[in-house]
């Protein structure tokens, strides 16, 4: 089996199979971490580009490693460091990597939809690294992998995520997966931060997490952004912290195998107290592990792999 | 020099004529409208000019009361020539350009640059308005006495709504000197910020920030509120929502001098086609819901809703040609707005033919106190030929000096064959003259 289009825009545009697909043949990649030569050659002569138009750390390294295992060759393009900077538009920058022969182009923008304007200017294979709060396709399937790896299955799991969904794109991409894999979603957080007809997504919205707790198989835990205080979302972190912050005395009536999660950065002390983040529920380091190994599967399978090749 | 337009369907809303007749026109007037029986033989003779208009529609001019024509300041978008060379190839003899030009038309020099241009240049009537306030800034009001001697037909701030209620009960209470229409764009900026376009379940998966209908509904209760006050004549631009068509609706009942226009990408698209993020579909108010169409539907046919306008409004390619976010807002709308009203609600049987036409003439005209809108004898020759049987695919060749239209590709049935401007065809055979 293959994936059904050349580009991976968002999770809402995958199906069941296709996730599945994506998820199993991650694990072996992941098998090959622990050896000591961490490559392998599937993307020998294929170009990957990764075009950052947003700062990230985390993303653009998994990405970077992810080809770099897959034996690919790696070009890092950032915003403030390229002709972007002066000015050059999205499109002439997609018809530039074009002309460059690029095979794939990984890009992050804070401007929902610009992977769809490269998609369809381009005939590189597009990955969404994240695009403004729309989706973030690759973390939503590390997240899912994290999930089946611990839990065995997806299905009929009940998976809370909490904090600022309005501005998240990984929650986005969380919410169409998971659906699709036929976990149950709830969503927390404060009401300003619950974007609109959220339910109409197949989700349950909660103000408060006391309420479902009990139930969680598994809580994912998003960044709360400072300057989202500024624009009158909510009055203060201090008060954030008390009524969403996922401490220790919060979780005593949860299961004792919850998983807990957190895409990352942490704001350590504010949407996750440091004793949950370090506990053995959490799989926050992990997430890390496992992203890289999903980003080789979404290259290996994007490149036209199939599920045959990768089993030993 | 006569003109013969003969043997059309002649579709008159203002002297409620809908009957095949031909139409004799002298020296830019009408003067006869009847059965070629009733010609006498020295009314059409060897050296009038005559256009067979079988099987076609023959209706008053339209009037296009919203567009924007960008001159003068960004000519690279429109012109005055090429914007009325593009409302003539969609039937439009008669046009109101908004004032949101670089400088803004708010005072009479403006007015008159507008005028003197258009006459010169143009090749339809161009009606300007004029700002509510200097520079569009909702602050002090702009010299609107002056511009109405100089020939403005309304006021209005249009993309800049006025936010200051006061300022907005005067300038009502002060045009109403003048049987001026002010023409309110109906948006709390507080409300909006950011946003572009509806709020609702797609703006959510599409990560795209929303404009609440609230933002438009409230600003059109504001404006009812202050029209009934004041006494003032309240015109709303471009509604789009079903709350507004029942405010507008009750305010009518109340006798309250309010009217309104919708546009035709509002009946025509939702909030889904914006999916994929095609910046063509990005316009202000934003495309609503198919419940919202539904309401504009109704309110089409119930008469809440006066008029038709197109919000004509040119950008570059690479203006639009960007991300959602940072795509200007807008639409072009003259070359494309009759066949998208005819296949969209004539043919669906939203709205009769005579209806459809008196939104696109004796409406507008009324509102704006002007003669024109109608086939009287002594009017201007003004008219439309409209081949309702022309079938068409909307390419991205347009007459306009932009070619931003999300209809690109649609198939449309219904489309301006002819437009004869003081009885001088400028537009003949779907081709400008």
């Amino acid at each position: 089996m293959r994936l059904k289009h050349k580009d991976l825009l968002g999770l809402e545009y995958l199906d069941r199979e296709e996730i599945n697909l994506i998820l199993e043949t991650a694990r072996p990649f992941k098998e090959l971490f622990t050896r000591s030569v961490k490559k392998v050659p599937p993307l020998r002569g294929k170009t990957v580009v990764l075009l950052f138009y947003e700062p990230s750390t985390r993303t653009r390294i998994s990405f970077e490693l992810a080809a770099k295992r897959l034996s690919a060759d790696v070009l890092n393009i950032s915003a403030s460091t390229s002709s972007v900077a002066k000015g050059e538009s999205l499109i002439d920058t997609a018809k530039t990597l074009e002309a460059m022969k690029a095979d794939f182009v990984v890009i992050r923008h804070s401007m929902a939809g610009a992977p769809q304007i490269l998609a369809r200017t381009i005939k590189a294979s597009i990955i969404n690294a994240g695009d403004g709060t729309h989706e973030h396709p690759t973390q939503g399937l590390l997240d899912m992998f994290t999930i089946w790896e611990k839990k065995g299955r997806l299905s009929g799991l009940k998976v809370a995520i909490v904090g600022d969904l309005l501005h998240s794109r990984v929650a986005r991409s969380n919410i169409w997966g998971l659906n699709k894999m036929g976990a149950k979603v709830y969503v927390v957080g404060p009401a300003t931060l619950i974007p609109p007809k959220i339910e109409e997504m197949g989700v349950k919205v909660y103000y408060d997490l006391d309420e479902v707790i009990g139930e969680l198989d598994v809580i994912n835990i998003l960044r709360i952004q400072m300057e989202r205080q500024k624009e009158n979302l909510f009055p203060s972190l201090r008060e954030y912290n008390e009524i969403f912050g996922i401490t220790d005395e919060r979780l005593k009536r949860a299961k004792k195998d919850l998983l807990v999660m957190h895409p990352g950065p942490m704001n350590r002390g504010i949407e996750i107290s440091s004793s949950v983040a370090d506990s053995p529920r959490s799989v926050i380091t992990e997430q890390v592990t496992n992203g890289i190994a999903v980003r080789m599967a979404v290259l290996y399978l994007l490149a036209g792999g199939d599920s045959q090749g990768v089993k030993r | 020099m006569k003109l013969v337009i003969r043997n059309g369907r002649v579709v008159d809303a203002k002297n409620k004529i809908d009957k095949k007749a031909d139409i004799l026109i002298e020296n830019g007037k009408i003067v006869k409208i009847g059965e070629s029986s009733q010609f006498r033989p020295g009314d059409v003779t060897r050296s009038t000019m005559t256009i067979n208009a079988t099987g076609k529609v023959v209706t008053p001019g339209l009037i296009d009361m919203h567009t924007h024509l960008r001159e003068p300041g960004r000519e690279d978008e429109e012109t005055i020539a090429s914007g009325t060379r593009a409302a003539a190839q969609g039937g439009f003899t008669s046009i109101c350009c908004m004032p949101n030009t670089q400088p803004v038309v708010d005072s009479v020099s403006g007015v008159k640059f507008i005028l003197a241009t258009a006459s010169q240049e143009g090749v339809v009537n161009v009606y300007p308005i004029g700002s509510i306030t200097k520079g569009q800034k909702g602050e002090e009001l702009a010299e609107i006495g002056k511009m109405r001697i100089a020939g403005i037909v309304a006021i209005s701030d249009d993309g800049k709504p006025v936010m200051n209620t006061q300022t907005m009960r005067r300038a009502l209470e002060y045009a109403k000197m003048f049987n001026l229409p002010v023409i309110s764009h109906c948006e709390d900026l507080n409300l909006s910020v950011g946003g572009v376009m509806n709020e609702g379940f797609t703006s959510t998966i599409l990560g795209l920030k929303g404009i609440p209908r609230q933002a438009e509904e409230i600003m059109v209760a504001r404006d009812i509120a202050l029209a009934e006050l004041t006494g003032g004549k309240l015109h709303l631009a471009h509604i789009t929502t079903r709350r507004s068509v029942e405010l507008i609706c009750q305010a009518k009942k109340k006798r309250i001098r309010v009217t309104c226009e919708t546009a035709p990408h509002y009946f025509s698209l939702s909030e889904e086609d914006v999916q994929g993020y095609n910046t063509n579909t990005k316009t202000n108010p934003p495309l609503r819901t198919k419940d919202d169409i539904k309401a504009l539907c109704e309110g089409l046919a119930d008469g809440t809703i006066d008029c038709i306008a197109s919000d004509h409004a040119p950008h570059l390619d690479v203006e639009k040609d960007l991300e959602y976010n940072m795509a200007p807002f807008g639409i072009i709308g003259l070359e494309t707005m009759l066949s998208l009203i005819l296949t969209n609600l004539v043919r669906k049987k939203i709205l009769s033919l005579n209806q459809a036409i008196a939104k696109l003439t004796v409406n507008p005209a009324n509102i704006l106190g002007l003669e024109k809108g109608s086939l009287s004898i002594g009017a201007d020759a003004d008219l439309t030929i409209i081949d309702l049987n022309l079938e068409r695919k909307i390419g991205n060749e347009f007459t306009s000096q932009s070619k931003n239209s999300p209809f690109i590709g649609m198939e449309l049935k219904g489309f301006p064959v002819a437009t004869i401007v003081a009885g001088k065809v400028v537009m003949k055979d779907g081709k400008l003259v």
